[in-house]
């Protein structure tokens, strides 16, 4: 049975204490607990973009995203009344999310490699921008970057540009697509991220790292064609 | 004693920066090096990454299918049957 918001549960001394949740959100879950279509609705309206991004980035296609999708609210459907708010909601959504998402991308791991890309050690900008060994000025750029900000606003983020992005996300190796998502998409802090993914803080860091690398170099490349 | 920090190093420290987990003193190095760097380089590779990160950031607008969004509704009511 649900507790009332602001009375301590007895007995649970030992349990974790309970996330600090905003009583909309906690409005929100007892009424998904009653079965109230609003709330659902509400649920689906508010998370359920950001879970089909974060879904995409385990699975090779929108089609399969979109059931991975399904699937979790399914999950959230059977499993409702058993969320006692140890986590947030949103924590919660996400970690069924995670865990429909990887049963699905393993089951179509075979069928559906991504590209390969390099070595996953290797330097992040190409070699050959830096002026090498037999240089004065070895390791200093030979071809330095322009700012972006000379680039039109409306340019920027326009559609054709926010579309290259997305495909040079879809095009990264899995863990990395869904740190940028998580945390450049959608905002989310690294310990939230970490928390979700099961990574330590400087690995978040690393994928992080060589998928902004990859998305402003092909930004560069894209942004410099006249 | 600090090796010296060059271009191509200081692009693969570039997140550690940007992230705030850089100590004090490599941070202090960090900056000098963007003042110093000839062209300004680094300064305007630094600049690309926070603009790379707000173009991204530009994705989050992108709304759900409405096909999905009734596939869920259809879910939602064929659970609630008694």
């Amino acid at each position: 049975m649900l507790a009332t918001v602001d009375a301590p549960r007895a007995g649970e001394q030992n349990l974790p204490p309970l996330a600090p949740q905003p009583t909309s959100e906690l409005r929100l879950v007892h009424r998904l607990q009653d079965g109230d279509e609003a709330a659902f609705v509400e649920v689906v309206e508010r998370y359920g973009a950001p879970m089909l991004r974060l879904a995409r980035s385990y699975v090779s296609s929108r089609a399969v995203a979109e059931e991975v999708v399904q699937d979790a609210f399914l999950g959230v459907l059977t499993g409702i009344d058993r969320f006692e708010g140890r986590s947030s909601l949103k924590t919660w959504l996400f970690r069924i999310l995670t865990n429909c998402a990887k049963t699905r991308g393993v089951r179509e791991a075979r069928s559906a490699p991504f590209s390969a890309l390099g070595d996953p050690d290797g330097p992040t900008v190409d070699p050959d921008r830096f002026l090498d060994a037999s240089h004065r000025s070895a390791g200093h750029w030979a071809t330095p970057p322009r700012r972006f900000d000379a680039v039109p606003e409306e340019r920027l983020l326009a559609g054709e540009t926010r579309e290259l992005v997305a495909k040079t996300i879809a095009a990264l190796p899995p863990t990395q697509r869904a740190v940028i998502v998580l945390r450049d998409v959608e905002g989310w802090d690294a310990p939230g991220v970490c928390d979700l993914l099961g990574l330590s803080e400087a690995n978040q860091r690393v994928l992080l790292h060589r998928a902004r690398a990859r998305v402003r170099g092909d930004l560069e490349v894209y942004l410099s064609a006249a | 004693m600090y090796p010296d920090l060059d271009c191509r190093a200081l692009v693969e420290t570039v997140t550690d920066y940007l992230e705030g987990t850089m100590p004090a003193r490599e941070r202090a190095r960090f900056e000098g090096h963007l003042l110093t760097c000839l062209g300004f380089g680094c300064a305007n590779y630094v600049e690309q990454m926070r603009l790379t990160i707000r173009v991204t950031g530009a994705l989050r607008g992108d709304s759900l299918p409405s096909g999905l969004r009734e596939g869920l509704l259809v879910a939602f009511r064929g659970s609630q049957k008694p």
